[in-house]
Formats: C-alpha cells, structure tokens, sequence
C-alpha cells in the first residue's frame, strides 16, 4: 500500500465477504426448495429467496469493485483520495440501502423485474450513493496529473454501469417494452461494461504481479474492451429473439453474440501470455491463482457455455431454462466472483502488512471453491438438458419435469457444500489478516520494488 | 506490429460504430415491431392492472413470461391456452398455496378483480408473436395428463 486513503477498501471487501456468505444461505434454500424441502415457504418463498440471492450477487459484486476502484485510483494517480470520510459515508450508506432493500422482498415490497427487483424510491438512493462513489474517483483522478489507461478503463466501466442504470427504472405498459430495456441494464451490464471493469481490475493485476511492461499490457487492455464492446452492444440482440421484437434480432444477436467469446478469449491469452513473460514475479502466488483462473474460468462460464445456447436456432429450445442457470453461475463466478477475490488476495497483504501469500487454507480456498462451483455448474447442466428435451422437445408437462430431474440437485446441494467450504476458508483467511494499518505504508525508497 | 494508439482507435471505433446502429435498430424495433407484434392496441386497462400486480407481487421470481424470470414454476406466456380460465382463476383464488405436482406457490387468494386482470394480462401475453417461442414440442407424451 503507498497512500493511507486505500485502506478504505478494506471496510468495502469486509462488507462484501458478508454479503457473499448471505448469498449462499439463500442459495441453500433454494437448492432445498428444488429437492421437495422447502420448509421456509411461509417466510422466505422460492421469489423471496430468488431475488435475494441474486441482488445480494449484483451487490456484493459492485461492492468489491467500489473496493478495488478505490485501492487502485489513488495507486495508479499517484494522490490521496479526495475524501476518506465521504468514501466511509458512502460505504455505510450503500449497506443501509442494500439491507432494506433486501429485508423489504420479504414482505412483498419490490418491483417484481428479475435482477432489478430494487423498488423506485430505493432506486433513487443507490443513484445518489453511486453519484457520490463516482464523485470521490472522479475528482481524485482530476486532482491528479497521473491518467493510466488502466484508471481509465476502470473509470469508465464504473460511470457507464451507473448511467445503464437508468433505464432500468423506467416503467412500461407493454412487457416486451420492459423486457427490452431490461436488457440494457442487465446484458449491457455483465457484456460490456463490467468487462471494462473487471479488464482495469485484471490488467493492474497483471501489472503488479507479473511485472511486464504497463505499455504492453494496457495496449491489449484496448483490444480486449474494443473486441467486448464491438460484439456485446449489437450482441444484446440474443435477448430480443423471443419477446416480441422483429425477427432482424435473429440474425444480428446470433452473429454479433457469437463473437463475444473472443474477448474472453482475447482475456485468457493475455492473461496467460504476461505470466510466461513476466520475470520479476511477485511473491503473492495465491493473488496469481486467482488472477488466471479468472481469465480461464471466464471464458468457460461466459464464453463457451454462453456461445453454447446463444444461436437462436438453440435459444429456442433453452430460452428460459436451467440451462441458463448453468452459464449464469459459472460466468459470474469466473469473470466477477473470482476478480473480486483475486484482487482481495492481492490487497489484503498490503493494506494489513500480513503476508499470508502460499498458506494451505488459502489453496483449500481457491480449489474447493472452483471445484465446487465446476460441480454446480454440471449439476445445473444436466438438469437443463434433460428439461429441455422432457419439455420442449417431448412436451412433457413443467411439472412433471421437474419431478424427474429432481436427483441433479441433490448433486448441486452436495457441490453447493464443497464450494462454501472454500468460500468460508476464504473468508477465515480474510480474517487472519486483520486490519488495515498505517504500518503497512511502503516507505518511498522502496517504491521502486513491485508491490 | 500493433501500436497502443491504434489498439485506442480500434476500441473507440468499434464502440461508437456499433453502438449508433444499435441504437438505430432499437428505435426501429421500439417503434415499428413491437406495437405490431404485441398488438399493443389490445393493452387494456386490465391488462395493465394485471401487469401491476404482476410486478408487485414478483411472480417472475417463480415463474418464466416470454421466457424470462425464475425457473422454479411453468413458464406461463401461453397457460391460458394451456389450462383455460377456470384452471388460472383456481390457482389465482386459493387461500391455501396451490401445489398438484408438489411445488407450492404462494396463496395470493386474489379476489375476482385482481384475477381477471392477471388472465387479461397473461391472455394479452398469449397472444403477442413471440418468432415461435414457446417452440411446439415434437412428440405429444402420454405423461402430459393434468
Ligand atoms: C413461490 C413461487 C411462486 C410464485 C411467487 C408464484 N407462483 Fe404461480 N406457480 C408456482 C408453482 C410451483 C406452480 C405449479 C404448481 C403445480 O402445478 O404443482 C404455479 C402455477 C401457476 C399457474 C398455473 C400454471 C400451470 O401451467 O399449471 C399460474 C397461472 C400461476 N402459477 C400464476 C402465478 C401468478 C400470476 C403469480 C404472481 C401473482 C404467481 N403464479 C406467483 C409457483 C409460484
Ligand atoms: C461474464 C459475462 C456473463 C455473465 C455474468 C452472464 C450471465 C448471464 C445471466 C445471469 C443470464 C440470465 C439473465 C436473465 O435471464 O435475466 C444470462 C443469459 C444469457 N447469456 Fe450470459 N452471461 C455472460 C456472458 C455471456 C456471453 C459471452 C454469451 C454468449 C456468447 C452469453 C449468452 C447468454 C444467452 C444467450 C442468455 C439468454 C438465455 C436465455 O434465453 O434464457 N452470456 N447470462
Ligand atoms: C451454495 C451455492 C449456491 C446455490 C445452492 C445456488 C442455487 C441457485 C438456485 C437454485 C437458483 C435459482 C434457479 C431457478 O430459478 O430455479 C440460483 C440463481 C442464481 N444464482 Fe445461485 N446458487 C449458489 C451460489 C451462487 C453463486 C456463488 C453465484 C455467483 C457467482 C450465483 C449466481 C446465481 C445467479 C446469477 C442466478 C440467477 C440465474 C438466472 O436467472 O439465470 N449463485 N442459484
Ligand atoms: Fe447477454
């Protein structure tokens, strides 16, 4: 750590291990509802549990990023945060936002929108928190004569994720009208611009712990984003297949769409590439772990099981199934889970001055996650599969499906288990190191060194 | 080889290119298909109360419309051809959740208003041209009894 303002991030990632081990309690109701226990029904219903499980993702996520925005703004601007006590208002205020929000969908208050079930008034308050957030980057990067591409990118991903907001607030008499600007917020969001974010993240990553050349890595920073851009805006168009929209989705979502793997391609090579080149590796070796396997399980979760059901001539069939659960899961595991953690491993030794890079809790952490959330991910895959020949092809009635592949959670229960226990050794681990402190300040002779 | 300036242009390029015919495509979609497709003359005042209680009550945590929402309940975009009325109006009005094939839904216990506006919303959806979704299966199966 060089400037005593990153230690805010701290209380961001703190908040976010909370709110991540919360998300897989409603997890486990879920998966317990799916095999015939769903003992909490008269408290916590199936939409109850659905809408808590996933807001707690978005936010927990966006947490991490706020965390990780401000530990490397100041770095990379070489300035202070403007206001270190602003940033811990808008910590604070963010949490009272999202704990409302989240004890309010157990008594029916909510808007009833998948992903953006957060009700109108309390839309407004997260627009005003993320105003403040942008504010406090914003101005520190002003301050600063210092602009990397990698702040930029980073900044920019965070101002338009806020501005795609909007029009996920507007309200619609016509569903397919809803639906459709849903999709700017939901899709624009984790196929576009949050790859901006999570290529910032992952190229400051690469910088710090490879130690190959900022020119090189931010130059294919550039095509990473361009190539995510180029095929993810028009690539929206695999969501306007089959809800009343002109049969011209058809065929510009199934073209554009199929070439959004190639950014997470493009992220896997890159990522792959600056290890074998780096020389001066750094000693965080778990930080490292996590950082590849972002890249590599990324493009498993969103590029190829993505491309697998992005076709219309597919969608058709899978349009709406557990087949969609199984890419959800491992794609924003891989691609924003997994940079969440990867850039918490990196700062928790720098903000508190502890460095626990190779323990064994740490590996048992990062392995049994990931094996767990693979396990996950085929349990949802097989149950899909069989879904969507039971129903769609054979027309066997939804219910009657479901009773038959009911076996394949027991397996998701039993991989849900393997990977909370990683996710709770990760979070012992977080709580190993403590605090952040003022000791843990790098001294400027040493700055020269990689950190 | 390629320099870190054009690796900028091809980023910034590609974005504003896209972006504007995204943009174009949406407005043409927004303005021509979807008033078509969805018959959106047929938007009636009940369908847009039963639209509201749709979303207040977060039925799409449950259930799937047009092929978006949770996956835990049958997708209901075409349930009205499916089950007629009668069967909706049962499971819109039961005090008790309703659960034939084992799987509870909540008990709403909607009066007759606020069922007839939820089956004019669904019959609305029912309607709209989905380019073939919900696909028409290939086999009729013997298990399809309820
Ligand atoms: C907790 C989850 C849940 C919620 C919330 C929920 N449902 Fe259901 N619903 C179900 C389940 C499960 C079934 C199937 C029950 C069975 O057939 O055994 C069902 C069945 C139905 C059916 C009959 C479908 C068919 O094909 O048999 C209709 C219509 C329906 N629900 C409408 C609604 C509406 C409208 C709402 C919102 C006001 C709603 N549901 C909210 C779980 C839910
Ligand atoms: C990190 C990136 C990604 C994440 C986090 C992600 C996550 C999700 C989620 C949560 C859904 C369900 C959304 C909903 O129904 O509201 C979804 C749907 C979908 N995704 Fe992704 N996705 C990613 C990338 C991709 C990519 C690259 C592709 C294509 C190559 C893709 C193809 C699809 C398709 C076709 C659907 C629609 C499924 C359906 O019809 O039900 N996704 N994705
Ligand atoms: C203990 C672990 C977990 C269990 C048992 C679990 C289970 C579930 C279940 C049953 C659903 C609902 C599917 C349906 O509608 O029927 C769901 C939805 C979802 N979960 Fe999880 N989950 C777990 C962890 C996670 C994690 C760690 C993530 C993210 C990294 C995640 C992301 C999602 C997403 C994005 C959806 C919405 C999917 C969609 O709408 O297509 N879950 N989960
Ligand atoms: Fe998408």
């Amino acid at each position: 750590m060089k400037y005593k303002s990153q230690k805010v991030a701290y209380w961001f990632f703190a908040l976010a291990m909370l709110l991540l081990a919360l998300q897989i309690v409603y997890g486990f109701i879920m998966g317990f509802a799916r095999v015939g226990h769903d003992v909490l029904h008269d408290f916590i219903p199936f939409n109850t549990a659905r809408a808590v499980h996933t807001n707690l993702l978005v936010v927990w996520l966006l947490t991490g990023f706020m965390g990780a925005a401000y530990y490397i703004i100041p770095e990379e601007a070489e300035e202070e945060l403007v206001s270190v006590k602003l940033a811990y208002v808008q910590l604070i205020s963010l949490a009272i936002v999202g704990v409302v929000a989240i004890a309010g969908y157990h008594f029916n208050y909510w808007e009833g929108r998948k992903f953006l079930e957060i009700p109108r008034p309390l839309d407004y308050l997260v627009v005003i928190n993320v105003l403040l957030f942008l504010g406090l980057i914003l101005a520190t990067l002003f301050k600063s004569r210092k602009r990397t591409t990698t702040s930029l990118v980073l900044t920019m991903g965070l101002v338009f994720a806020a501005l795609l907001y909007l029009p996920g607030m507007i309200w619609f008499d016509n569903q397919s009208v809803d639906a459709f600007f849903r999709w700017w917020v939901v899709h624009l969001w984790v196929e576009g611009v949050w790859e901006l974010i999570l290529g910032g993240i992952l190229s400051f990553l690469l910088i710090k712990l490879t130690g190959v050349d900022r020119e090189v890595i931010e130059k294919w920073l550039y095509v990473i984003v361009g190539l995510t851009f180029i095929s993810g805006i028009l690539g929206t168009g695999h969501h306007y297949y089959f809800i009343g929209t002109g049969k011209t989705w058809l065929i510009i979502g199934g073209i554009f769409s199929a070439l959004e793997p190639l950014a997470f391609l493009g992220m896997v090579l890159f990522a792959v590439a600056m290890y074998r080149k780096g020389e001066k590796k750094h000693p965080n070796k778990l930080a490292l772990s996590w950082t590849i396997g972002t890249a590599i399980v990324a493009f498993v979760g969103a590029g190829l099981l993505g491309f697998a059901h992005t076709l219309p001539q597919v969608n058709l069939y899978t349009h709406g199934t557990l087949v969609t659960a199984m890419h959800g899961h491992l794609a924003f595991w891989g691609a924003y889970a997994m940079i969440v953690l990867a850039f918490i491993s990196y700062a928790m030794p720098n903000l508190t001055g502890r460095k626990l890079y190779e323990t064994s809790r740490g590996s048992y952490a990062f392995w049994l996650s990931n094996i767990g959330m693979l396990g996950m991910t085929a349990a949802f895959g097989v149950a899909g599969v069989a879904q969507v020949y039971l129903e769609r092809k054979m027309g066997m009635d939804f219910g009657d499906v479901q009773n038959e592949i009911k076996v394949h959670f027991v397996v998701l229960i039993l991989c849900a288990t393997m990977f909370a226990t990683g996710i709770t050794l990760y979070i012992l681990e977080f709580i190993r190191y403590g605090r952040p402190t003022d000791e843990a300040l790098e001294v400027p002779p040493q700055r020269a060194a990689i950190s | 080889m390629l320099t870190k300036s054009s690796a900028r242009i091809f980023f910034l390029g590609g974005t504003i290119v896209t972006f504007v015919i995204f943009i174009g495509l949406s407005w043409h979609t927004l303005s021509r298909d979807v008033p078509q497709k969805t018959h959106e003359e047929n938007i009636t005042p009940a369908v847009i109360a039963g639209k509201h209680l749709w979303e207040n009550n977060n039925c799409m945590g449950c259930h799937t419309i047009m092929g978006e929402g949770g996956y835990y309940a049958p997708e209901l975009t075409k349930v009205v051809e499916r089950r007629g009325e009668a069967y909706i109006k049962a499971v819109l009005s039961s005090k008790t959740p309703w659960q034939p094939r084992g799987r509870k839904m909540v008990a709403y216990g909607f009066n007759e208003k606020e069922t007839q506006d939820l089956i004019a919303f669904l019959k609305w959806v029912g309607e709209t041209d989905l380019n073939g979704f919900p696909p028409k299966p290939k086999y009729k199966s013997t298990l399809n009894t309820k």
